[in-house]
């Protein structure tokens, strides 16, 4: 293990926070050289997010110290830590939609004139200088409504710069993003690095991990465990770090079974500007992997086969029999589940139990007389709980208080009660940790080999690689590749979601 | 489209040139119905009295309301400060005016303080704190004026010339609403601590990541609001002359009313007192007008209801259609960019 020579600019020694008996944070280290870009891995729970809050001021420590540029410092409040020098870019964007860019950047610390008026001009002008900095060209007098995750973020990171921020803190900032906008993140990245600032980086994507970082420190269970330079360790070990055991495999593939059936048919299905003819078949034991570029149109062909969304053209089978198009109910009746890319707006009712929400899908077979008892929903879903291995603290709590792993495996129970014939998942392990994800995977798995018939949207391309039997490749709306489980290369998946056609 | 024009076209599209445009057409329809509407002797002071106190209560709901808050106890802020204001002159001969207006004004600041105190410390929000003390405010109004009143006999003379007095042909409650809508403006659109309001109405939780004193502004609008609340019974009690414990009732729904017309967004973050003023303009030259032109009292009430839905509704619409234009101006733009790059 080598810690670079240079005395760290953030240093947190055996920080511990506690929520009355809860111990969020039980002993968080991490030391944080300047001009580094440094990799917080750790399964959702592990307490990394209470470490960043710590740093931000969200959060005030119970013991332990936290040094800044060797000197002790305690932060009673977000505006202490930004004061100091922190800036931190949180999972969920922190805007205010109704103020315009420049208002966003600067806001409390507007340019003023004497006499303390704002001067709206000078921080158009300052804003603009500041995204030219970054390579973007956003209008500083717009609203922030209306900007894109990417978008959004760029405007954090001109926040995090304008503040002249020693260390900045970004919290899974690649989750919502393309490939593109990663790309252009990671040189903004560099290029603060490079200016000597202490960057922290929270990613479940080892790939982007390997790319960017130099240093990474494993958390687990609210501890620190181990720090390493980046070219002294692999991906292997780091999970292995992370779990507290060896995951011998991340990919749980039977492999080798022969498909039956076909339970899902799609023909020609088009939707003027956002797909058209769409033609795929899936068949029962089959795990088919839709890959392709956020915003190639996967989601709204997954959403238009369940009856979300109306389409124009094609036709959809479900064992032989024609769906009728525009009618999520139908669609269920007939044996598809569909478990969304966004779990908090569309996967689960947060503010819901666990149990109501596990037994949502079936609720009127469980009523008698239009009526339902807590008993039988309690039951069902203590039943799908124990089949998915979900930890919550009990059934009756709400939904939204679990980590993201427990609650994607809710969403699931929820369609499983149902006994799909085809279950759509998409995007199944977003922002889900390493464990959890392995989990899941197992389970898809063992739903295929039970007979059914999966359709995964993913855009984590080791994913779909190591779970689909075939993968369909989809850009710009159209599908323009098929490969077989063993024809399935990265590259080749990336040429044929990437390429562009001449004059199209 | 050049920077004029497009300036220009902005202007258009601002709620309050709609809002102002309506108050004209009210006028000049009520005007050719009975030309004393606006021409008479009294037309065109009317015309600017009417709305002074409205006027002041609508901006100070205005400055709650962009927080994502509301204050529900103006009326009865109101109606104790005015009713105050006459007791003083009452049980105190020879007091001096000024002294008397100054605490009558502080009477409303620290009833204020009261509510902000309730909403930022105790985190109750504000729509049932400000319920509680509508009620509260206005039972100790009851109790301590039963079934008295304030006659103008009771009140001092160079009090009441406040009420009727003018400065250049403008009345001085209208002179003095004026300055304290210019104040708050000024406040709102150029103060940092002012543009903390917006931020905090537009996306609390974020304002509060951000590190803006959230509580601590929040406590402050309810101050601002009160204390205007506090003036606007003051002017109440030298324009009437006459002080039940009444006075003022129902007029926390002519606030939020105004403001929600003039295009202060009810859950925050959007929003002048401009517009909040306006709307309260609209809103009493309305109720002044219907009778000119021949409506029964009790359209009165209905049209406002018709008016406020429809400021919400085109809000709504007016947010759907922004949104939509402003992810597609971005979406454009960066495709520009990408195509020059390529």
């Amino acid at each position: 293990m080598t810690i670079p020579d240079t005395p760290p600019v953030l240093e947190l020694r055996d920080v511990r926070k506690t929520f009355g008996s809860v111990v969020a944070l039980d002993s968080g280290s991490l030391a944080l050289s300047p001009g580094s870009i440094h990799a917080l891995v750790g399964e959702n729970g592990a307490g990394k997010s209470t470490l960043v809050k710590v740093i931000a001021g969200v959060h005030r420590r119970d013991s332990g110290s936290v040094t800044l540029a060797g000197s002790e410092v305690d932060f009673g409040s977000t505006a202490d830590a930004k004061d100091a020098g922190i800036a931190v870019i949180y999972q969920e964007p922190t805007l205010f939609p109704d103020l315009t860019v420049a208002e966003n950047v600067f806001m409390g610390r507007h340019p003023v004139r004497a006499g303390g008026a704002i001067d709206r001009h000078v921080m158009n002008e300052q804003t603009s200088a500041l995204f030219e900095r970054l390579g973007v060209s956003i209008d500083p007098s717009r609203q922030a409504l209306g900007l894109s995750i990417a978008d959004q973020q760029i405007l954090e990171i001109a926040k995090a710069i304008s503040l002249d921020a020693r260390v900045l803190v970004m919290d899974e900032p690649t989750a919502a993003l393309s490939g593109i906008e990663v790309k252009r993140l990671f040189t903004i990245a560099r290029a603060l690095r490079d200016e000597g600032r202490g960057i922290i980086f929270i990613s479940h994507r080892f790939d982007e991990i390997f790319d960017l970082c130099d240093t990474v420190t494993v958390m687990r269970d609210g501890a620190y465990i181990s720090t390493h330079n980046i070219d002294d360790v692999t991906p292997a070990e780091i999970v292995t770090r992370m779990v507290g055991r060896d995951v011998d495999t991340l990919f749980p593939k039977t492999e080798g079974t022969q498909p039956g059936d076909v339970v899902l048919s799609v023909e020609n299905l088009g939707s003027p500007g956002t797909f058209s003819g769409i033609t795929f078949t899936v068949r029962e034991r089959e795990i088919v992997g839709l890959a392709g570029l956020v915003g190639a149109g996967r989601s709204e062909i997954a959403r238009a086969i369940f009856g979300i969304d109306d389409y124009a053209s094609g036709v959809v089978r479900i064992d032989g029999n024609m769906l009728a198009k525009g009618n999520p109910r139908k669609a269920i009746a007939a044996g598809i589940g569909l478990v969304p890319e966004d779990r908090r707006q569309q996967g689960l009712i947060v503010d819901m139990s666990v149990a109501r929400n596990m037994t949502l899908v079936i609720r009127r077979s469980l009523a008698k007389w239009g009526l339902m008892s807590s008993r039988s929903e309690y039951d069902r879903a203590h039943d799908g709980a124990a089949k998915l291995r979900v930890k919550a603290g009990s059934l009756e709590s709400d939904a939204g208080t679990m980590s993201g792993g427990n609650q994607q495996k809710v969403v699931l129970a929820k369609w499983l009660a149902t006994n799909p014939r085809l279950l759509i998942v998409d995007e199944p392990t977003r922002g889900i940790d390493v464990g959890t994800k392995a989990e899941v995977h197992r389970l898809l798995d063992e739903l295929a080999q039970e007979g059914m018939a999966i359709l995964m949207i993913s855009s984590e391309l080791p994913e779909v690689l190591g779970m689909s039997d075939r993968v369909l490749v989809v850009r710009e709306g159209r599908l323009t590749a098929e490969f077989s489980r063993d024809e399935a290369t990265s590259e080749a998946v990336m040429t044929a979601a990437t390429r562009t056609e001449e004059a199209a | 489209m050049s920077a004029t024009t497009s300036r220009l076209a902005a202007l258009v599209k601002r709620r309050e040139t709609s809002v102002a445009l309506a108050v004209i057409v009210v006028i000049v329809i009520a005007t050719l119905f009975n030309s004393n509407f606006a021409f008479g002797s009294d037309g065109f002071r009317n015309l600017l009295l009417t709305p002074s106190i409205l006027v002041l209560l609508a901006i100070a709901q205005a400055v709650v309301v962009i927080t994502r808050n509301i204050d529900l106890s103006v009326s009865a802020v109101l109606g104790l400060s005015a009713y105050a204001t006459g007791r003083m002159f009452t049980d105190w001969p020879g007091a001096p005016t000024i002294l008397v207006i100054v605490l009558g004004i502080l009477l409303g600041t620290g009833l204020g303080v009261i509510n902000g105190l309730l909403v930022s410390v105790a985190k109750v929000p504000a729509l049932v704190i400000t319920l509680g003390t509508l009620y509260i405010y206005r039972g100790i109004d009851i109790a301590w004026a039963g079934s008295t009143r304030i006659n103008a006999s009771d009140l001092p003379s160079d009090f009441t010339a406040i009420g009727t007095g003018s400065l250049f042909g403008i009345p001085w409650l209208t002179v003095i609403a004026l300055i304290a809508f210019a104040v708050l403006a000024y406040y709102l659109g150029y103060a940092r601590s002012g543009r903390d309001l917006y931020a905090i109405g537009s996306n609390p939780d974020a304002a509060e990541l951000y590190g803006l004193p959230v509580a601590r502004r929040v406590f402050g609008t309810f101050v601002i609001s009160g204390t205007l609340s506090g003036i606007a019974g003051v002017m109440y009690a030298a324009r009437y002359a006459t002080v039940s414990a009444t006075a003022g009732s129902g007029m926390e729904l002519d606030s939020v009313a105004a403001a929600v017309i003039g295009g202060v967004a009810i859950f925050g973050g959007s929003g002048t007192v401009l517009g909040a003023a306006l709307g309260a303009v609209l809103l009493s030259t309305i109720n002044r007008a219907l009778p000119t032109v021949g409506i029964q009292d009790f359209w009165q009430q209905a049209v406002v209801g018709a008016l406020i839905i429809g400021a919400i509704v085109l809000d709504r619409v007016l947010y759907t259609r922004a949104q939509r234009a402003l992810t597609k101006e971005r979406q454009s733009s960066s495709s520009e960019r990408e195509g020059a790059r390529s």
